[in-house]
């Protein structure tokens, strides 16, 4: 087998030597944290809904980094740099569709 | 009969609503008995396990797939023709209106999918390894996982027909009608569990195969280098990575909204219910895309292959693919124009939908182009190839005529959308993966499907979806809408509704025709002897048929575009199809599991547990699915390698070296 399994095998090898399991524990934690916060924020009404809106869309952009480098590596990596296309393009379907659902629904604010 | 047991067998077994259950429930039984009986008679019990069931082989996995494809086809086309028979002619009592509700909504469901999606993934993974020269996908534990997610979803799904009931809202499943204050049934949370499950699976696939083919293609294939068979599934992957979280997403709130009692998609506490339908529609408009774009992929390999030539404008088809791909994430509003979202919005995604047909004609042209003046021949993948032209090309225009807006408001949920969709979704998809079917055929199972049989199905099944799906149109501008379970006489329906129905009865004809092809040609079917039954221009025609299970003893260099095709020009394709002994090194293969099967099952349980709310039965699933997962994560012994020698002997036996 080509890439996929000689990776497997290499399993507690050199190219996988650098992910301490520190690394792990540190972007679970900060990613509980992190969900933590937007839980007591939406639970306790600590803020306004627009203002909370914000903060909470904030956190997850937070969310999404702390996925991208703790977990899924995105800085490593060889070959062409296929991934950075990949989530350039996820960001824009990702806003794109964000945004435009904002402006499709936001129909109701004139029906009622 | 004791009372309770009475009101189990009405509340679950639903024994009380009539002879269609009862026959099912036979059939069924009688189907599974027979199944056991053939297993344990052959002894094959342990050849089930060991060669299929743990399998992690991608050829294996992509027959299971198909061969689940074909059954949920007649699953599905048997409700349709429940629904053509009660609709042939006014006032008809054959359904009673529940009784229809439900069969439409199964009939969508299944064949979108259950039958669509597995028979892309059947393509996928039958095709895409073999032709990039790879020796199984990047992920082959996931990709049987993918395999049994969707398989036991999929029979969660089916099993709602003789137990606790049928989902009933459509397969758009719009809230505020599936909330539990409308639709209390178990049937909706059938619907919901059974996608959600099949749908981590489908996701699982299109990171598998995107992987596969960026990261694992054969020295020498550059991108531009691939087929365009390949080249579709990397524009569906695409696809399908971005836009089946919205349906999970879709799927997992208004679970939230039934059983946790949250209110994203009610009237009340600020719910919108059209949120449901904004969010069902940005997964449900790229995914008829993900079905449609694998089969553009089917007919530009048949095309090149039986005109004799490369294909035309190859460059403009690996961009009208991606193009066709972005584009399919900016038209989802076009399913709900008369939401009444406003002049701006609609004129948008109208303009946004008529594009599509812009990448979708370069596509058909560039097929026209590539038959012309080449040296035709028609066997029958490029049958269906020609037959889905002029279909597809009725489809997309009235496509085109359903994406002005304010026409739309007359058309909308009328039989002319039915037609329309009906119309593109079998033309491109059924078409297509019949062609494909057909054209990969013999490297699945190392025979041809008899041609003459063939060519009878070819024609009812074509005549047959004219009948049907021509008269639909004018019943929709006649005034008939989707989903009436029946209609007064003297609206002059009738006739059309008849005809319809016919057809839809020629169509089933056609389908039977297949499987007898099918049945018929395991015995005395054509055997493919060199491999390369239809003179094949690209990479998995160089192998035997079928191919051995590490699909390449030694992985070729890739130095064209239609690589098979220019060796043969050249008088060198020997070079692929005699292996140089000493060239032959020890193949490291994945180790096979029966851990993916059982995490399917464990998913099943968990999710029948939430259906009817029975939380131990959840959460033993559940439980279930973490073990299988940890079990893995502590497993490092998973791959093995076959020796050099064993290669070599295999080879040897099939006249290679």
């Amino acid at each position: 087998m080509s890439t996929s399994t000689d990776k497997l095998t290499q399993g507690n090898g050199p190219s996988h030597a650098k992910h301490r399991s520190g690394q792990y524990v540190l972007g679970y934690l900060l990613s509980l944290v992190l969900t933590a916060i937007s839980f007591a924020l939406a639970l306790t009404h600590a803020m306004h809904v627009a203002p909370l809106m914000i903060v909470m869309t904030i956190l997850a952009g937070f969310q999404i980094v702390v996925q991208l480098f703790f977990f899924m590596h995105v800085t490593e990596g060889d070959g062409p740099p296929y991934h950075s296309l990949a989530l350039i393009l996820g960001l824009i379907f990702t806003f794109a569709i964000a945004l435009m659902s904002v402006w499709i629904m936001g129909f109701g604010s004139q029906v009622s | 009969m004791p009372a309770a047991l009475k009101q189990f067998t009405d509340t679950y077994l639903m024994w009380n609503e009539g002879y269609l259950i009862w026959i099912s429930d036979i059939l069924i039984a009688l189907t599974s008995i027979g199944i056991v009986a053939t297993l344990t008679y052959f002894k094959k019990w342990k050849w089930l396990w060991k060669e299929w069931l743990t399998s992690v082989d991608h050829k294996r996995i992509g027959i299971m797939y198909l061969i689940a494809a074909l059954l949920m086809m007649f699953r599905g086309g048997a409700d349709a023709m429940l629904l053509r028979t009660q609709l042939a002619s006014p006032n008809s009592h054959f359904l009673t209106a529940e009784h229809y509700d439900q069969i439409f909504t199964t009939h969508g469901t299944i064949m979108i999918l259950f039958m669509a999606m597995p028979m892309i993934f059947a393509m996928f993974n039958i095709v895409v390894p073999l032709q990039i020269g790879a020796r199984d996908v990047a992920f082959p534990y996931l990709n049987a996982i993918s395999f049994w997610l969707f398989f036991f979803g999929a029979m969660l799904f089916n099993i709602s027909f003789v137990f606790g009931g049928s989902p009933d809202a459509g397969w758009v499943s719009y809230p505020p009608l599936t909330e539990l204050g409308f639709d209390k049934g178990p049937g909706e949370n059938f619907y919901l569990l059974s996608l959600q499950i099949s749908g981590i699976g489908s996701i699982a696939t299109g990171i598998n195969f995107l992987a596969t083919i960026l990261k694992m293609r054969a020295p020498g294939m550059k991108l531009m280098r691939m087929p365009l068979f390949t080249w579709s599934v990397v524009a569906a992957s695409i696809v399908i990575i971005f836009a089946f979280p919205a349906l999970t997403i879709a799927l997992a709130l208004l679970m939230l909204d039934r059983i946790v009692g949250t209110h994203f998609f009610t009237m009340l506490h600020g719910g919108d219910p059209m949120m449901f339908v904004n969010l069902f529609w940005i997964w449900g408009h790229p995914e008829v895309y993900i079905v449609v774009l694998p089969a553009f992929g089917v007919f530009s390999e048949v095309v090149a292959t039986f005109a004799r030539k490369r294909i035309f404008g190859y460059t403009s088809m690996v961009a009208s693919l991606l193009l066709i791909s972005v584009i399919s994430y900016f038209v989802w509003a076009h399913h709900f124009f008369t939401m009444g979202a406003g002049a701006d919005v609609n004129t948008f995604f109208a303009v946004a939908s008529m594009m599509v047909a812009i990448p979708t004609g370069v596509k058909v042209f560039n097929w026209l182009f590539t038959m012309f003046r080449g040296r035709i021949s028609f066997e029958l993948p490029m049958l269906w190839t020609l037959a889905f032209v002029p279909n597809f090309i009725i489809g997309g225009a009235t496509g085109v005529m359903l994406a002005v807006a304010p026409a739309d408001y007359q058309y909308h949920n009328s039989y002319f959308l039915i037609a329309h969709f009906h119309q593109v979704l079998i033309a491109g998809p059924v078409f297509g993966l019949i062609a494909g079917m057909y054209f990969w055929w013999p490297k699945m199972f190392g025979f041809k499907l008899d041609e003459k049989i063939g060519r009878i199905a070819f024609w009812l099944f074509n005549i047959g979806f004219y009948v049907c799906f021509m008269p639909q149109y004018a019943l929709g501008f006649k005034g008939m809408q989707r989903r009436m379970y029946t209609y007064p006489a003297g609206m002059g329906w009738h006739t059309l509704n008849l005809i319809s129905t016919i057809g839809a009865y020629i169509m089933g004809l056609g389908f039977l025709f297949i499987v007898v092809q099918i049945v018929y040609s395991i015995k005395y079917g054509e055997r493919d002897l060199t491999g390369d039954p239809w003179n094949g221009r690209t990479l998995e025609w160089s192998l035997p048929s079928p191919a051995p299970h590490y699909n390449f003893a030694v992985i070729p260099t890739v130095t064209d575009r239609d690589m098979l095709w220019v060796m043969k020009q050249e008088g060198r394709e020997g070079e692929l199809r005699r292996i140089n002994p000493d060239a032959i090194a020890d193949i490291h293969m994945p180790k096979n599991s029966g851990r993916p099967f059982l995490m399917g099952l464990a998913f099943f349980v968990a999710g029948f547990g939430f259906v009817f709310n029975w939380y131990v039965l959840a959460v033993i699933g559940l439980v279930g699915v973490a073990l299988t997962m940890i079990l893995r994560a502590f497993e490092w012994d998973d791959e093995y390698h076959i020796l050099a020698e064993e290669v070599r002997e295999v080879e040897a036996a099939l006249g290679r070296l």
